[in-house]
């Protein structure tokens, strides 16, 4: 599955300039202040609105082409469109809701994959309501649901949780997070909050008045300080992948593996997911993936192992960057691991940041491929903030 | 209270003529709602003064230009005399025919006003979902509009039942024809000692004006409860 957009685009005030691939399953957001032109690119992906110039293309199909005189209506994209407002119809039923698209697909899905989906939502008890009888979670997964049982070959996501309240959204997360790993398609997902983004991502297009700033691995772009401008609402710090290995219930610690090193945070709640499983039997659940957001501002350097410290988080890492962000701070990037030698290419390892002062950084002599330490202070997961020293 | 074989033929006819005039202007209303919502051409407000003029003109000169087109000498009459046999004028359906155009407006006015509320929205997800313009009209606008159409629909009958001017110019006042409640009411007063038959039937209108206003006030309870799940526990 590929998308491919080489468009421009005037409407009101805005300049919509817009060029990128999507080429794989997974999430990617496009990440922006609202009225940069986001929703207004992803409506010109679902047909919604003809571009003044350029071309789209999904899955080498030419669904929109100017000079070709192109433009496919909604209907024959395959595309599923989740809206802000969910969108649902009032007049049916939820499970008449859901089979919309179902019955009008040019290749239906089977009713195991129907069945799978509805699991995955957990909306099978909602089946007979009427939508103006449901939350506005549970309206978003129904919306979700129903672009999902289209069978569509990409999913564009329009701020599906800006209209929710914060207990809402950490109800919906989840169901994302499920459908990003459970389900091989790609996702394009609007949004203006960086935390989802953090959270939900595995690749980011940055845009900024109509324009792409940057693309590439989540990961990367909340790494690069030249952004924060643009993702400065987010605590600045890193984004990176890791494994829930396991649990020592009496202990009341989780671990986690990232990237061969282990962390150890106080033991996790059970992923909402795993609804079943009982409080006792956490220690038993399998690894699963989440990813660890590491806030730079909880991050210490040593230069040798401290021995008698509560922190339970310590890291040997490689000084790649010092990088002066305030009159007095510095942030130091740490890639994870000793011996790295300084001109190794990016991404072989994972980067976390320190922001230390400049006091600091002179009195402890940093160089770049120094080898330290790096204690951090708390991480968070699953959205949430983990003290890992208490 | 009995009533009279006369009485029930006032009272049938009418019911008959205001149903068949509801029902057979209702598709053409549908369409004159859906041109004047959504359609964007150049003499739309044209199309719009003429679907208002039966309400802003007295019915008396509706029925007068009835008469001038559809009269057997009229051009449209005597077309349709000559080549389908039909005969409007002095007739039932002549009557159904005057009272569904004066009460056109009614079903229009309606009909959009439920229309211009169905949200943009819905038709944009119906169409990223896979479904065609056709395929939207009947699934998604009528039964979103179907509302605006029963309570339209209930006011045409109602301004059908009452209709006096338009049909007693077009298709006068012929007992068991044309002679409909109102017209009946009219005759009475006309007639010397017709003051009790007036009465009674002034009575029977006004107990059918009721029946209908609690009729209409269910059905669109249902329907609200039908369409959008509410008022229900």
């Amino acid at each position: 599955m590929t998308l491919q957009i080489d468009i421009r685009h005037k409407i009101g005030a805005l300049h919509l300039d817009a060029c990128f691939n999507v080429d794989r399953p997974g999430i990617t957001a496009l990440f922006g202040p609202s009225g940069s032109g986001k929703t207004t690119l992803i409506n010109a992906i679902a047909g919604l609105i003809r571009p003044d110039h350029g071309t789209i293309t999904l899955n080498d199909n030419a669904v929109f082409d100017r000079k070709n005189n192109i433009h496919l209506p909604p209907r024959k994209r395959r595309v599923g469109y989740v809206f802000q407002d969910a969108r649902l119809f009032p007049h049916l039923s939820v499970r008449k809701n859901l089979y919309f698209a179902h019955r009008r697909s040019p290749s239906p899905l089977p009713d195991s994959e129907i069945d799978a989906i509805i699991t995955m939502l957990g909306i099978g008890g909602l089946l007979s309501r009427r939508p103006a009888k449901l939350s506005g979670g549970e309206k978003q997964r129904i919306s979700l649901g129903r672009a999902l049982l289209g069978n569509p070959d990409i999913l564009l996501l329009d701020e599906p949780l800006s209209a929710l309240d914060q207990a809402r959204k950490n109800e919906i997360l989840p169901y994302l997070e499920a459908l990003r790993d459970q389900r091989r398609l790609p996702i394009l997902y609007v949004s203006h909050a960086i935390d989802e983004v953090a959270r939900l991502a595995d690749n980011m297009v940055v845009m900024e008045n109509g324009q792409v700033r940057a693309s590439g691995s989540v990961f990367d772009i909340l790494a690069r300080t030249d952004l924060t401008a643009l993702t400065g609402q987010f605590d600045t710090g890193a984004v990176i992948p890791a494994t829930v290995t396991g649990h020592n219930k009496q202990g009341g610690i989780s671990y986690l593996g990232c990237a061969g090193h282990q962390l150890i945070v106080p033991l996790l709640p059970p992923s909402p997911l795993d609804r079943d499983a009982a409080p006792d039997m956490i220690a038993n659940l399998p690894p699963r993936q989440t990813r660890l957001h590491i806030r730079a501002r909880d991050v210490m350097i040593a230069t040798t192992i401290p021995d008698a410290i509560s922190a339970n988080n310590i890291l040997p890492t490689t000084i790649f960057a010092l990088t002066p962000v305030t009159p007095d701070g510095i942030d130091v990037a740490l890639r994870l691991g000793h011996n790295h030698s300084n001109t190794e290419k990016p991404l072989t390892s994972p980067v976390i940041h320190a922001r230390i002062t400049a006091w600091s950084a002179q009195r402890l002599d940093l160089q770049l491929g120094q080898q330290v330490y790096a204690i951090i202070k708390s991480v968070t997961v699953d959205g949430k903030m983990r003290e890992t020293d208490a | 209270m009995m009533l009279s074989p006369a009485e029930i033929d006032a009272l049938m006819l009418s019911l008959k003529i205001a149903a068949v005039a509801v029902t057979g202007a209702l598709p053409l209303a549908i369409a004159a709602a859906c041109l004047l919502t959504f359609g964007r051409f150049p003499g739309r407000f044209l199309i719009d003064a003429i679907v208002h003029l039966p309400l802003i003109l007295p019915p008396v000169v509706m029925g007068y230009l009835l008469l001038i087109s559809f009269g057997t000498r009229a051009p449209i009459g005597a077309w349709l005399l000559h080549n389908f046999d039909i005969r409007l004028v002095f007739s039932w359906t002549g009557a159904a025919l005057a009272a569904g155009i004066v009460s056109f407006p009614f079903q229009v006015r309606a009909i959009r006003i439920a229309l211009e509320n169905i949200d943009p929205g819905l038709h944009q997800a119906a169409e990223t979902l896979g479904a065609g313009p056709v395929d939207r009209f009947i699934n998604l606008t009528l039964p979103l509009a179907l509302p605006g159409i029963i309570a339209g629909a209930i006011t045409a009958f109602s301004a059908s039942l009452g209709e006096f001017g338009a049909i007693i110019t077009f298709v006068s006042n012929i007992p068991g024809e044309t002679r409909t409640l109102p017209l009946a009411i009219y005759t009475a007063i006309q007639t010397p000692g017709g003051e009790l038959a007036a009465a009674r039937l002034a009575a029977l209108s006004i107990g059918l004006a009721l029946c209908g206003l609690i009729i209409s006030e269910m059905m669109m309870r249902g329907i609200r409860q039908k369409l959008m799940g509410l008022a229900r526990p």
